[in-house]
């Protein structure tokens, strides 16, 4: 194949026409964009003469066009001299859909789309607790519905799913407790053996894991590995419309699926956040023995003379509340998916990031509160 | 590009003892097929006998267990990714839903091909995307949309524009006129072969339209037991000896394809001669 040759358009002075040479096509259009060929203006009649023209795409078709419109000829139709049927083809096909008859919609720029996305997002997180509180709502509607015989309760998928977030997440939880546990003592360690006070980090270890650090982790945890999975879960099935077809079979998707999740969920969190508590303090047991010569015995004994059972409640009573969080926010983000694979990604982060930011903001407006009665 | 279309003589895909297996299960054996520039080639066969595949294949997504694909004449499979690259700005693909990239506009998903392989100025960028969106019969509206918001119908024609974006000389359709209603898909029909006409491009259909086989397709290959069993017009294949094209063509659906594209020929043949 020869190389082609640039494209050019010239006028031709002795006879009156305008002649376009070499191949017009998507590897030329850069250079025709940047020195476009410069063309008298001609009358409407100009004859033009194709007969050196090489190849010809669209790109070039295009720029052909506005080049000839440059020099006042709009009209096409046997204005050509040698032009190859096919090209003509082309050109007239270009040239019809070349017109733009639709409005251009409109997009802003700068401040002005500043504020529509400030704007956006305040909706945004308005209408997000919203449909949180309605849910909230719809979902105790259903669970009060169990006393009143009105929605069943699923055994089979309560106990897979109890087995699902709770049974297989006993070893991640007790191992991250008790390397936690162990981090608090060392930190007691570094900090009261100065004051020759290490003895404390026996009650720095048990406050800590039995008020915050037990539920709060295995919260965090859960949030992280069953509440996105929830979101995954029934988001998928959104994408595939089986939550269609469960209600148009006459069945209550909340029934079906939130509420086992939900049990399920409440259930195991606080069983898991008492695995935590002892695995905290297992491990800030084992440092103290190390480190600090404190033995188990006389960390036991020291543990229960000084840390009283209130601890372990206060601890323990915020574990329910956060379980019915993470499910309920995981549940609702999946309901939530539209569409696309892509809907339910989106989702499942959102599920783990709005559960977290739930989990610390009450588990702070829990500290206030039992700070203000004394517990 | 234009001009050689009516010439058939040309080979621009050379298929040669193409083997293709899952596992045990053997998809394509010992399978030859050609298609020469500027013909319309329409490959059918039952659900499983490996039409997607053989298209996968051909564009060098999967490598077969043997044999060999020529197109323009260079190995696919064998080829080094520079000639890759080569070919690749060649052809274009429409994939069954469009394959449009969901976190771009329509528009911008037309800029891709344009802005990866070609430096242009953005003003050139812009108006060539804007044809091709147009050319593919989209409205000039729809190019500032996301796929998630266009419907079945506009997804294809969309993923038609991007596909058209490097003008390829060889164009893959992938069963584009499934999923959409009765007259849209004979608009889109309509639309390949209007293109077909001015922009003088290959087409490697595959397809289950019997509409579609009648209606754009100059050759039909039909894919059986792993192998292309006849590849020829459209009127020697109905009346071609094998089960499955019996079944197929003299099926209730394929007499009523046939006396519908009868009808459609009849009628233009009226008009033209009315004017």
């Amino acid at each position: 194949m020869p190389s082609p040759t640039p494209p050019s358009a010239s006028f031709d002075n002795a006879s009156g026409t305008i002649r376009i040479a070499g191949s017009w096509t998507l590897a030329f259009v850069d250079g025709l964009a940047r020195r476009p060929p410069k063309l008298p203006r001609a009358p409407e009649s100009t004859r033009i003469d194709a007969s050196e023209l090489g190849a010809l795409d669209t790109a070039g078709a295009m720029l052909l066009l506005q080049t000839l419109r440059g020099a006042g000829i709009s009209g096409i139709d046997g204005a050509f001299d040698g032009l190859r049927e096919a090209d003509l083809k082309l050109l007239l096909l270009v040239l019809s859909r070349s017109e733009d008859t639709d409005e251009p919609s409109e997009r802003f720029f700068s401040f002005r789309a500043m504020l529509e996305r400030m704007g956006r997002a305040t909706a945004t997180f308005l209408g997000q607790g919203r449909e949180l509180l309605s849910f909230v709502g719809l979902t105790m509607v259903n669970l009060a519905g169990l006393v009143t015989g009105r929605t069943k309760l699923r055994l089979t998928s309560t106990v897979h799913h109890m087995e699902e977030t709770g049974l297989d997440a006993v070893p991640i939880v007790a191992l991250l407790s008790f390397l936690v546990g162990a981090v608090i003592a060392f930190l007691g360690a570094t900090v009261l053996r100065d004051f020759g006070a290490s003895i404390f980090t026996v009650e720095l270890v048990s406050y800590a894991f039995l008020r915050e650090f037990g539920v709060l982790l295995t919260a965090i945890i859960l949030a992280g590995r069953s509440g996105s999975a929830f979101t995954a879960q029934i988001g998928s099935m959104k994408s595939r419309e089986e939550l269609d077809a469960i209600a148009a079979i006459g069945l209550n998707p909340i029934e079906l699926l939130v509420l086992p999740r939900l049990i399920a969920l409440m259930i195991m969190l606080p069983l898991l956040t008492f695995i935590s508590m002892i695995m905290g303090l297992v491990g800030g047991g084992v440092v103290s023995m190390s480190v600090l010569d404190i033995s188990p015995s006389q960390f036991i004994t020291r543990l229960n003379e000084m840390t009283e059972v209130r601890h372990f409640w206060v601890g323990m009573i915020k574990a329910p509340i956060f379980a019915f969080l993470i499910a309920i926010v995981g549940c609702l983000e999946g309901l939530k998916v539209e569409g696309s694979a892509e809907s339910v990604g989106r989702r499942t982060t959102s599920a783990v990031v709005q559960a977290i930011f739930l989990v610390i903001v009450f588990d702070a407006i829990f500290a206030v509160f039992f700070m203000e009665v004394g517990l | 590009m234009s001009g050689v279309h009516d010439t058939h003589t040309e080979r621009v895909i050379e298929v040669r003892g193409l083997r293709s297996s899952f596992g045990k299960q053997v998809v394509h054996d010992g399978l030859d097929l050609d298609v020469y520039r500027g013909e319309v080639l329409g490959v059918i066969g039952g659900s499983g006998a490996g039409k997607s595949v053989l298209l996968r294949t051909v564009i060098g997504l999967r490598d077969p267990q043997a044999g060999s694909v020529k197109i323009f004449g260079e190995d696919v499979h064998g080829a080094q990714s520079t000639q890759r690259q080569r070919f690749e700005r060649r052809i274009g693909v429409l994939f069954q839903d469009g394959a449009l990239f969901s976190s771009l506009t329509v528009l911008e998903n037309v800029r891709v091909p344009l802005i990866e392989y070609y430096k242009l100025p953005e003003s050139i960028v812009e108006e060539l995307a804007m044809l091709k969106i147009r050319l593919a019969g989209l409205p000039t509206s729809a190019a500032h949309k996301y796929p998630s918001a266009l419907s079945g119908g506009m997804r294809k024609r969309a993923g038609l524009a991007r596909a058209l974006a490097l003008d390829p000389e060889i164009l893959f359709l992938d069963e584009p006129t499934s999923g959409l209603d009765p007259s849209s898909a004979a608009a889109f029909d309509e639309l390949i072969a209007t293109l077909h006409a001015s922009l003088g491009f290959t087409v490697f259909l595959v397809t289950h339209d019997l509409d579609s086989l009648y209606g754009i397709c100059e050759r039909v290959a039909v894919l059986s037991q792993g192998k292309v069993v006849i590849a020829d017009t459209i009127e020697r294949v109905e009346n071609f000896d094998e089960p499955w094209i019996k079944g197929c063509f003299q099926g209730p659906r394929g007499r009523s394809a046939a006396v519908q594209a009868e009808r459609v020929k009849h009628t233009a043949g009226a008009q033209s001669a009315g004017a």
